[in-house]
């Protein structure tokens, strides 16, 4: 589904990717871990093309993001994003939210896309809050709102770039249960996060990432068991250990 | 002060003094209005170039706004005035074809219009740009196009950020009609000067003058802050307060 070769990336003379190489598969659930400024938020961005790349090549669903001829935006509809920040858009409701893009690039009615935002906001539990705004709710239904946003284009697949970061943590789990449920049903995700109980809960493959390379690309049970880097070793014992 | 010269006939024309200032404000509110949608339009236009990714797009975004914010206005008006039809016959052509009167009011619109652009160019390129970078990135993963996440995303709430400023403008814009008067538009500044020299009632004429500056500046400034109110997002905490 989502194919990342020897990947590099600069900001100048500054390369934040080196050769970076994985892939994810169709239902796969793959987290994405690493110290901060380790390149991963770089790297699930040059995934849907809002990062550019200088070298190397990602394939999604057989559509090279990279390529001149690539529609952009096109592509983009067909993969879901969440931000570390939410990035709701605040002058529009939370149903105007999920039905702009609906409406604006795929076209459908507003009724259909109504219908639709209103049967993903019942199932992150925010049903009665799509006449407010987004300033009006709190940072967690923020969040979940963003999920259903980036499922009301039916994407094919899901990226989540720290999703729970700029949440404080009694919202945390609000939003992972979501996530959780969304990957027992098989949809395909890539997700940058620091929480390794959602990682142990549900993901497939767990790669870590360190000064801009992929240290380790393991199996979900390889990776907590017997982490064979010294890096991701002294990592997770970091981030474990409390 | 006596106001009864007001109602008093101009000698070389027909009508009161007050119907003269009266006519000098229509031909003021005319040519801010007009001068207004050109330099909201235009300036709306290069405030957005300055902000996308193309090169050379914010290069002439960035030279358009410093030559016009660089530039004198009063020496802008004769530019326009005398300069530019005689380097370009083709408007030339045009302005012999105008009266004196809708010549200077044409000059005026687009000398005003074009010198207010600019900087509503600039406020709008910072209001674009005081948006987190996310509320971009979130137009385009959502499959916007560059122009609907303009026009959908960025745009509507740099709009409702910089309406301050924007009413700032907009004031100057009404006020700064008054230099037209230099190229001979008969605005209310003209007939205002005009009343005072030719019946040395400058204290009535001026103060006249000045009321409706006033006047018509607040309400500018009023109805700005009515669109601001009105458009203000529940929620959103705009600033300290």
């Amino acid at each position: 589904m989502i194919e990342i070769n020897n990947i590099s990336k600069w900001y100048g003379k500054f390369q934040v990717l080196t050769h970076c190489t994985s892939k994810v598969d169709k239902g796969e659930v793959v987290v994405v871990c690493g110290p901060s400024g380790s390149g991963k938020s770089t790297l699930i961005k040059c995934v849907n093309g809002l990062e550019p790349f200088q070298a190397g090549e990602i394939i999604v669903d057989g559509i090279s993001v990279g390529a001149k001829q690539t529609d952009l935006p096109k592509l983009r509809a067909r993969i879901g994003m969440v931000f570390q920040n939410f990035e709701l858009f605040p002058h529009l409701s939370i149903m105007e939210n999920l039905t702009l893009a609906q409406i604006k690039v795929l076209g459908r009615s507003k009724e259909e896309a109504t219908a639709k935002g209103m049967k993903l906001l019942e199932r992150v539990g925010l049903a009665e809050q799509a006449p407010k705004f987004p300033g009006q709710l709190s940072g967690g239904q923020q969040q979940r709102v963003a999920i259903a946003r980036a499922l009301a284009m039916d994407p094919i697949a899901m990226l989540f770039d720290e999703p729970t970061s700029a949440l404080d943590p009694e919202m945390i789990n609000e939003v992972l249960d979501v996530m959780v449920e969304l990957a027992k049903e098989g949809m395909t995700m890539m997700v940058v996060t620091h929480e390794m109980g959602f990682a142990r809960k549900v993901a497939h493959r767990v790669i870590f990432m360190d000064k801009g390379e992929i240290v380790e690309d393991a199996a979900k049970e390889d990776f907590f068991g017997k982490p064979r880097s010294e890096r991701a070793a002294h990592f997770l014992s970091k981030i474990l250990n409390h | 002060m006596n106001l009864s010269i007001f109602l008093e006939q101009i000698p070389d024309g027909d009508g009161t003094w007050l119907q003269s200032l009266m006519s000098g404000l229509g031909w003021t509110l005319a040519t801010a209005f007009f001068a207004w949608i050109i330099a909201f339009s235009v300036g709306s236009a290069v405030g957005v170039a300055r902000t996308t990714d193309r090169r050379w797009l914010v290069f002439l975004g960035n030279g358009y706004v410093e030559l016009f914010r660089n530039v004198p206005l009063l020496v802008q008006f004769f530019i326009w005035y005398f300069v530019v039809p005689g380097l370009f016959l083709p408007v030339k052509a045009w302005v012999t074809t105008l009266d004196p009167t809708q010549h200077q009011f044409v000059t005026a619109v687009v000398c005003l219009g074009l010198f207010t652009s600019a900087r509503i160019a600039e406020q709008v390129r910072s209001g674009i740009q005081s948006l987190p970078r996310g509320q971009r990135s979130a137009g385009y993963a959502l499959g916007l196009s560059q122009r609907q996440t303009y026009r959908y995303v960025l745009l509507p709430m740099a709009y409702r950020i910089i309406i301050p400023p924007l009413t700032s403008e907009l004031m100057n814009l009404i006020k700064n009609t008054a230099v037209a008067y230099s190229i001979g538009l008969v605005e209310l500044f003209f007939r205002t000067r005009e009343m005072g020299e030719m019946t040395f009632r400058y204290f009535e004429a001026f103060a006249a003058a000045t009321l409706v500056y006033v006047v018509i500046a607040m309400s500018a400034n009023r109805i700005m802050a009515l669109i601001e109110r009105r458009t203000a997002v529940p929620g959103y905490i705009m600033g300290a307060k």
